[in-house]
């Protein structure tokens, strides 16, 4: 943080207000709870200043040109010399002594005036606008328009259904040219596509040409759309916003753990889209993140527990699953898609039935060097601190395959693994009896003894740590299926038959024991952890040579880095 | 401020009750003779008035566009939460593609609709109205669900003189207003 | 063809109950014309005969009239499912209807429908028993009619008939004093000095054959109306109802069959009630005051009794449809309204009523 010393005081509509150097008017303001209405101003990209929503009265205290002494009021304060024009909020950086005002006739002014103009083409699509409900437009023109138009003449008419890439959608008459996804484009996804042609009010946002908007972040451009003219192809037209309820949750599709909130309404998931953690992801993430949500509803998604494929109650798969994990030689194969609460759960459970070994299933994938780690796994540094495993997993499970063949391992529980698809055999997988935890069918669900339906991330709550050693949390967004049983309940239920004594089976209720003193996750609790997660001390996790490479907000290890 | 309504001191006819009464049945004796003001429902119809807030329905403007473009007000704003939209995009084939949007599916369960008339009052587009039908029945819940080939079958034409996408599509036409 | 008397007093017996039982169901048909009426309604007017609706003009206007209308209440009365509440003390809850309906039907067999003057000249009432002590057969066995509502009210075991029950007997008790009260100058008058003595209401109808005695004795008559309808609980005086304070008062708990027994057997008050007006103070069978049916020539033989008993149904009617009157026309009282009323006004004044015509009558016979 900056020293006392170094910050600026400066003077916003009367009050004093200290600030760091460098921090914009729209920013200062924000710190005393005022809005000063923008567009085209995003704290994550550079200023570009050009919708002019910001402009505020600026004055700086004046100094006599002779002598260099401030000039000073009757009453001995400084005399403010007010500028002629207004200036621009977003691009005015604080300097000592300066004064601004934000609600002063000339600002207020100045605001509608910018408002008109730009609702002077705009056309009256909020019915069918997908924006409607969360468009700043909309806001502010409700709160500095003038409420009617004195527009007269014909509204410009543009292409509206442009497709900009595969995930996004542009309605350019919508369009208030704030470049904010000019920039984004330019800045953070390093994919220069966009750009305005034209001028006046021919300007249309367009596609360089022969390219499309079609990275991984594409859909990032819809997020920051103040109005609705980039909208997501997927979510066009499906659910008016103001009926969603959003709900916090991570985004598990690699070891970046990306924050992220899911809006749903009434059990069923619309949209999953970015949120603000400046440590993590800044207000990113990925397109295929956000194509996560689909799992839940998709074919494939088992919807009750089964013994021996003939479906069965939850509590009847669980009573046959400690059956069937009683009876000795068991491997367990976790996965690093579960929470730490679940990876608990499964080192309490190869405790309890002696396994011979635990296993994870490594995925790695490629690196974009932003938001998209090599770990495709969210949650391998779970499994690391709650001592479920202690080395980097494997991609194929050939040493779980050596030890079926010569008889060891007779049973496995594998949690939301395909084991077909990390390198068994289907004959290797014969000879075990196999209890399963997922979500979704795979050659591994149809050949289990014994499959419990679990539910998927939105369905539950629990926790993930990240790359950074990051532990974040996810709360439950819908209810599962009927038919399913939480992972952690069914893992607990299951835990408690082992040993014969009860074991914690829910999210609040765990953490007692995880977080418990002298523990790695010692003074951690699921309640209290903040949205934003909390950084875990890796010290002891240095030696392992994790593969990760540099990323937006992520520095590996030298040490790490040197062992690859 | 609590007030107090005087009762005017009963004379001594009054008093006496019985000539009271007398008056009282000559009253009632002559509204036997007087005629019913019963309106025997089925066979007679009461006149609707204006503005009278009967079944929501949904309209079609003069040219048979169905002008509802799903924007969900109705949906927010009802009270019992009776209306129900699926919406959907209106094909870019179609002629009126440039309106985008129109309601794929949309109900209103009239078991739980209380005939306020929020919904009419919200929407932008004046496509749904209370009109005059004021008794619907069914033998199931089913039945009382109308659908919106039942609105729109319900609701009719509206005589609407505003054509305010079409207005856009003649801009259009026009070179777009530059 | 000889037919055993006691034979011929049962078939007597079923035809006047029968006949009652019709009066009642009609009743309750006029109670919801002439409420209609009053309250500028229709009332009721679908029901249809299959067949005798289908007759031009007379079926339609019949069924305007309702006329077909108490055959599907009494079978509603029959067929609705009969609920027996699991509270109820079920022995003295099935009784209470039949105890209130029993007496109302039991006090007809005192009551005179006319008479007949056979070849002889003899004066035969028609009446199913023609007792001394008819009056006060009558009033004794109508004030058993309360231990009915008592007993539902009591038996249903739930505040609001317990409430009702308790509110009748209590009314009950008030009325019947002022009412025993206003009939004794009539009887005074009947049984003067040198004549029979009687209390049969024959002869009470036969002693007005020159003034009616509602004429004579008005304020006899306004006490026993009053206190008519204050003991077959007619509104104002239905108390032990009462919608609006105790949901249904003493029957709320009945249904079906009981209710209906309840229902009737108020009708059944009402017309005995009105009967018994007739008789006391409407000179019976008599068309006018001092016009007999002798006096017309017309009251011999078979012409003379259907004159004289179609004359004292007109009269009942008459007084049935005044009952129905006040109900549409009166508000309810309130309960510490009736019981002013009944100790505070009709007792005294009954009371000076009575002594009023025991000085009148000692002057008219001392001849003052």
């Amino acid at each position: 943080m900056e020293e006392k010393d170094n910050l600026i005081t400066v003077n916003i509509d009367g009050q004093d207000l200290q600030v760091p150097p460098g921090t914009n008017m729209v920013e200062a303001a924000a710190m005393l709870g005022k809005e000063i209405p923008h567009y085209c101003y995003h704290p994550k990209l550079t200023i570009a200043g050009n919708c002019r929503m910001c402009l505020v009265e600026m004055g700086m205290p004046g100094k006599d040109r002779a002598t260099g002494e401030p000039m000073l009021n009757e009453d001995g304060t400084p005399k403010v010399m007010w500028m002629p024009g207004p200036a621009i909020g977003c691009g005015t950086k604080a300097a000592p002594g300066m004064h601004i005002k934000t609600d002063s006739p000339k600002a207020i002014e100045s605001r509608e005036a910018v408002t008109e103009f730009l609702l002077l083409n705009h056309p009256l699509d909020c019915p069918i606008c997908d924006q409607a409900g969360e468009c700043t437009l909309q806001e502010f023109s409700s709160s500095h328009g003038r409420g009617y138009s004195r527009f007269i003449e014909e509204k410009n008419v543009k292409p509206k259904r442009t497709r900009l890439g595969p995930r996004v959608t542009l309605d350019d008459e919508r369009c208030v040219l704030c470049s904010r996804c000019i920039r984004f484009c330019d800045e953070v996804a390093g994919d220069s596509v966009l750009g305005f042609t034209d001028r006046g009010s021919y300007s249309t946002l367009t596609c360089f040409p022969g390219k499309e908007l079609a990275n991984n972040y594409s859909l990032n451009t819809v997020d920051i759309c103040p109005v609705g003219a980039l909208t997501s192809t997927d979510f066009r037209f499906k659910m008016r916003v103001w009926f969603l309820k959003e709900t916090n949750s991570i985004d598990l599709e690699t070891s970046v753990g990306a924050n992220t909130v899911v809006s749903a309404r009434e059990g069923k998931v619309y949209r999953v889209k970015p949120r603000r953690n400046d440590e993590v992801n800044d207000t990113w993430m990925t397109d295929s993140g956000r194509e996560l949500y689909k799992t839940i509803e998709s074919e494939d998604r088992l919807l009750e527990c089964s013994i021996g494929g003939v479906p069965a109650s939850a509590q009847d798969a669980i009573a046959e699953a400690s059956s069937v994990l009683q009876g000795g030689g068991v491997a367990i194969v976790g996965s690093g898609r579960n929470s730490v609460e679940e990876q608990y759960a499964l080192k309490a459970i190869a405790k309890s039935t002696n396994a011979s070994a635990v296993y994870l299933v490594a995925r790695y994938g490629e690196d974009d060097g932003i938001l998209m780690s090599v770990d495709r796994n969210p949650n391998v540094r779970g499994a690391l601190m709650t001592g479920l495993i202690d080395a980097l997993p494997e991609e194929q499970l050939s040493g779980l395959g050596a030890k079926i063949d010569s008889g060891e391992v007779t049973t496995v529980l594998s949690s939301q693994e395909d084991l077909l698809a990390a390198g068994l055999s289907e004959e290797q997988l014969g000879k075990v009896s196999i209890v399963y935890l997922g979500t979704h069918r795979n050659g591994t669900s149809e050949r289990a003894k014994v499959v419990l339906a679990g539910l998927t991330s939105f369905e539950k709550s629990g926790t993930v740590i990240n790359q950074q050693f990051r532990i974040q949390k996810y709360s439950r967004v819908v209810p599962g299926p009927g038919g399913a049983i939480e992972d952690l309940y069914a893992l607990a239920m299951i835990q408690a038959n082992l040993s014969g004594e009860s074991f914690a089976s829910t999210v609040g209720s765990i953490w007692k024991e995880i977080g418990a003193e002298g523990t790695p996750l010692a003074g951690i609790a699921f309640q209290s952890l903040s949205d934003q997660g909390q950084l875990l001390d890796s010290s002891a996790f240095d030696h392992i040579p994790f593969k990760e490479g540099k990323s937006l907000h992520f520095e590996p290890k030298q040490e790490a880095v040197a062992a690859e | 401020m609590p007030f107090v309504i005087k009762r005017k001191p009963l004379n001594l006819m009054e008093k006496l009750y019985l000539p009271e009464i007398a008056r009282g049945l000559s009253t009632t004796f002559k509204k036997i003779w007087e005629k019913p003001v019963t309106l025997e429902y089925p066979e007679q119809r009461p006149t609707i008035p204006e503005g009278y807030r009967g079944v929501p329905t949904l309209v079609r403007d003069p040219e048979g566009r169905e002008k509802c473009v799903s924007c969900q007000l109705c949906e927010f704003v009802c009270p019992p939460k009776a209306i129900r939209i699926v919406p959907g995009e209106i094909p870019e084939d179609s002629e009126y593609a440039h309106v985008e949007k129109g309601p794929k599916e949309f109900d209103i369960d009239m078991l739980r609709c209380i005939y306020c008339g929020m919904c009419e009052e919200v929407c932008p587009e004046e496509a749904i109205w209370l009109q005059n039908q004021f008794s619907m029945s069914g033998y199931s819940r089913e039945e009382m669900v109308n659908n919106k080939d039942k609105l729109y079958e319900l609701g009719g034409t509206l005589p609407d003189e505003h054509f305010k996408w079409n207005k856009k599509k003649d801009a259009a036409a026009k070179g777009g207003g530059h | 063809m000889e037919i055993n008397p006691i034979v011929l007093k049962f078939v007597y017996a079923a035809v006047v109950v029968s006949v009652i039982m019709g009066l009642c169901s009609y009743a309750v048909l006029a109670e919801r014309k002439i409420s209609s009426w009053i309250q500028g309604r229709v009332g009721p007017n679908r029901t249809a005969l299959p067949l005798v609706g289908g007759i031009p003009i007379l079926g339609p206007f019949l069924t305007r009239l309702g006329i077909f209308q108490p055959i599907p209440d009494g079978l509603k009365f029959l067929f609705k499912e009969d609920v027996l509440p699991g509270h109820v003390n079920k022995f003295y809850f099935m009784m209470a209807p039949v105890i209130s309906l029993v007496p109302a039907l039991t006090t007809v067999v005192v009551v005179p429908f006319g008479r007949f003057v056979n070849e002889a000249g003899d004066v035969v009432p028609l009446v199913l028993a023609n007792v001394n002590v008819g009056l006060l057969f009558l009033f004794a066995i109508s004030s058993l009619g309360v231990y009915g509502v008592v007993l539902a009210g009591w038996s249903s075991n739930s505040k609001y008939p317990f409430l009702g029950g308790i509110r009748a007997s209590a009314q009950m008790i008030s009325y019947e004093l002022a009412m025993g009260v206003s009939v004794l100058p009539i009887l005074m008058w009947v049984n003067a000095p040198g004549k029979e003595g009687t209390m049969n209401l024959f002869d009470i109808a036969v002693a007005q054959n020159g003034f009616w005695f509602a004429m004579w004795m008005p304020l006899s008559a306004i006490i026993f109306l009053v206190c008519l309808f204050a003991e077959t609980n007619r509104l104002p005086f239905d108390m032990a109802e009462s919608e609006t304070e105790l949901v249904s008062g003493f029957h709320t708990e009945y249904s079906s069959f009981k209710f209906g027994l309840f229902f009737v057997g108020e009708y059944a008050h009402m017309v005995i009630g009105s009967c018994v007006f007739t008789l006391l103070f409407l000179g019976g069978w008599n068309p006018l005051p001092f016009v007999t049916l002798e006096s017309l020539g017309m009251g011999q033989g078979i012409l003379g009794a259907v004159l004289s008993v179609g004359i004292f149904l007109g009269k009942m009617c008459a007084m049935m449809f005044f009952f129905m009157w006040i109900r549409w026309t009166l508000p309810r009282f309130r309960y510490d309204q009736v019981m002013k009323l009944g100790w505070t006004i009709l007792l005294p004044l009954s009371i000076a009523n009575l002594i009023l015509y025991i000085f009148i009558i000692y002057y008219l016979d001392t001849g003052l």
